[in-house]
């Protein structure tokens, strides 16, 4: 009785005890026997990605299975995460090649400039997310690790379908 | 030589009392049968508790570890057991050991006079479904429980931690105040049976044809809240309280011995439905029979007694987690009031009226028996539907608040007008 709440006066129907507590029991008895089970059992369920999910980076290659990145450095420069890292090299035909392409995905943020920036479509987001390691190390993704990876990849967004169906 | 003079003393009959040396058999046996389902029954308590709290809340509970997630109180035994043991600095080292212990022995012991079955008529005499017949029955029950409220305040104090010690403080005064309508409320059922043993009180319940929750409506009621209180559930589990006081007595205790303190809630949980369900649900009496009433019984028909008492306690511990999962926490001088202004006149008053009664009843000649029970359900369906009218409106849970006097009221009530018709003038 310390604080001074008004009071008003309310009909029976909304300060009945026993109703009140009846009626919810009957509300958790409904849900007990027939409970609206919304959680997807993830191992098991999958909830569908995304057309435009930014996931695991993968690298696309050629017909002869070399990279399809020419070393330009845009990914570099353009990332904000600074997590790309490049070392350029050219062959004897005077093709330039990524000696060293790093993604470092747990610096990485997953924004996509990368692929959009890319004029051969080399590097792309994939739609997968599932990345466990067990050191930092691991998540330091080399050229041969990113050309190996399988998943579907991100698809940009497009003007003309700006919802992506 | 010695085990031969002890099983044949004398010539057993079905009825009869057995020899010593099969009483004693008879009662190692079932207190090692009745221990190991009763443990195996709290630890699959603690995983219906998981399992319907998830179902009445739309989510999926516990679900990987064996058939249907069956496997969870194992891993859970192994994780409690793995983890490290914390230890207070400041604690009573003594006594912290102590309480887990002290809060869970209660509620087993309290078994050792609860009947769980019909005596069987075995070829080596009468063997009695309940350990120890004790001619206090329920007495020792209401005592023996009433010790569990030592570990939770043991616990409190000797954690040395001020939340631990307002649990333990709020736990003891719930507990004492509770108590009182407690044994008060089960005196109607000693006016009744006239005997305190537990199997006459179900034997009396079987002659009546009537349960006692029906012929004593009141008493089973304030029973059932009381034995909320008792085992610290929801809406009463005050001692507990995680918002208020991270989670009271047991704030300092981790790995098995807080583990302990679980199993010591649903081991009381366990005994209280087997306490409302022996007092006023007619115990192991098979419904709507009579075969069962007349002294020892076949081996199926004590099988049979047996389910229908296990089955009569799920309901109760279902009950139990319904109510926890249904209703919110009592503030703490609701509770107090409920307790002592409420429950406490109401079984006083009740025990006279149910004397009365029982009195009117003997003097005007009417046997006991169905039209015995009958009449006094008749009585009890109005006292229990006058109880909850006089207390529905605004008594059971008191607001926390002051009234208005009506001049104030009158100006509030012209201000909120004046703001609905000027919100309703001006368009947004």
């Amino acid at each position: 009785m310390a604080i001074g709440v008004k009071v008003l006066e309310r009909p029976i129907e909304q300060t009945s005890y026993v109703r009140a507590t009846l009626s919810g029991m009957s509300n958790t008895l409904r849900h007990l026997v027939r409970p609206h089970k919304v959680t997807t059992q993830y191992p098991e369920e999958r909830e569908p990605l995304s057309r435009r999910w930014r996931g695991t980076h993968r690298m696309l290659t050629t017909e002869d299975g070399k990279a399809k990145c020419v070393a330009c450095g845009l990914c570099p420069t353009v990332c904000p995460a600074n997590c790309i890292k490049l070392v350029p090299g050219e062959d004897e035909q005077g093709n330039r090649y990524p000696l060293v392409f790093e993604i470092d995905e747990f610096r990485c943020i997953f924004c996509g400039y990368c692929q959009e920036v890319c004029p051969e479509e080399a590097i792309h987001l994939g739609r997968h997310y599932e990345n466990s390691e067990y050191s930092r190390e691991g998540f330091v993704y080399d050229l041969e690790r990113l050309m190996a990876q399988t998943h579907p990849v991100c698809e940009m967004w497009d003007p003309a379908d700006p919802r992506g169906e | 030589m010695i085990a031969s003079v002890l099983l044949v003393a004398q010539v057993p009959t079905p009825q009869g009392e057995p020899a010593f040396g099969v009483f004693f058999v008879a009662t190692v046996f079932k207190m090692i049968a009745l221990f190991t389902v009763w443990m195996v029954g709290v630890a699959y308590m603690t995983f219906a508790e998981r399992r319907i709290s998830a179902w009445i809340q739309d989510r999926r509970g516990p679900n990987r570890v064996g058939w249907h997630g069956m496997g969870q109180p194992w891993a859970d035994a192994v994780k409690n057991i793995m983890k490290e043991e914390t230890m207070p600095p400041y604690a009573n080292k003594a006594i912290f050991f102590l309480a887990p212990i002290m809060s869970f022995v209660p509620a087993m012991l309290a078994w050792a006079v609860i009947p769980f079955g019909a005596s069987w008529a075995s070829k080596w005499g009468r063997i009695d479904m309940v350990f120890a017949d004790l001619p206090i029955g329920f007495l020792f029950v209401l005592a023996i429980t009433s010790l569990g409220v030592y570990g939770i305040v043991l616990a409190g104090w000797s954690s040395n931690n001020k939340y631990a010690l307002l649990g333990g403080l709020r736990s003891s005064a719930q507990m004492v105040s509770y108590e009182i309508s407690m044994g008060l409320s089960l005196i109607p059922v000693l006016l009744l049976t006239g005997n305190v043993t537990l199997n006459a009180v179900v034997n009396t319940q079987a002659s009546l044809h009537v349960w006692n929750a029906l012929s004593l409506g009141v008493a089973c009621f304030i029973f059932i809240t009381a034995a909320f209180a008792e085992t610290n559930r929801l809406p009463f589990d005050l001692p507990e309280a995680e918002s208020e006081l991270i989670t009271g007595y047991h704030t300092e205790y981790s790995a098995m011995k807080f583990s302990q303190f679980f199993i010591a809630e649903y081991a009381n949980m366990m005994t209280a439905s087997a306490m409302i369900a022996t007092l006023f649900f007619g115990g192991w009496d098979i419904p709507f029979t009579q075969a069962d009433n007349s002294g020892a019984v076949s081996g199926l028909m004590v099988l049979l007694s047996i389910l229908i008492f296990a089955l009569k306690m799920a309901f109760f511990l279902f009950f139990f987690i319904w109510i926890r999962w249904t209703l919110p926490r009592f503030r703490y001088d609701q509770l107090m009031s409920l307790g002592w202004k409420i429950f406490l006149p109401t079984s006083l008053a009740y025990i006279v009226i149910i004397a009365a009664i029982v009195l009117g009843l003997d003097a005007a000649g009417i046997e006991r028996g169905l039209v015995y029970g009958l009449i006094l359900f008749g009585a009890n369906a109005v006292l229990l539907i006058g109880l909850f009218v006089v207390l529905d409106r605004g008594r059971i849970v008191s607001p926390a608040s002051a009234p208005v006097a009506g001049a104030r009221l009158a100006h509030l009530r012209a201000l909120a007008a004046e703001r609905a018709r000027l919100s309703a003038v001006e368009p947004r």
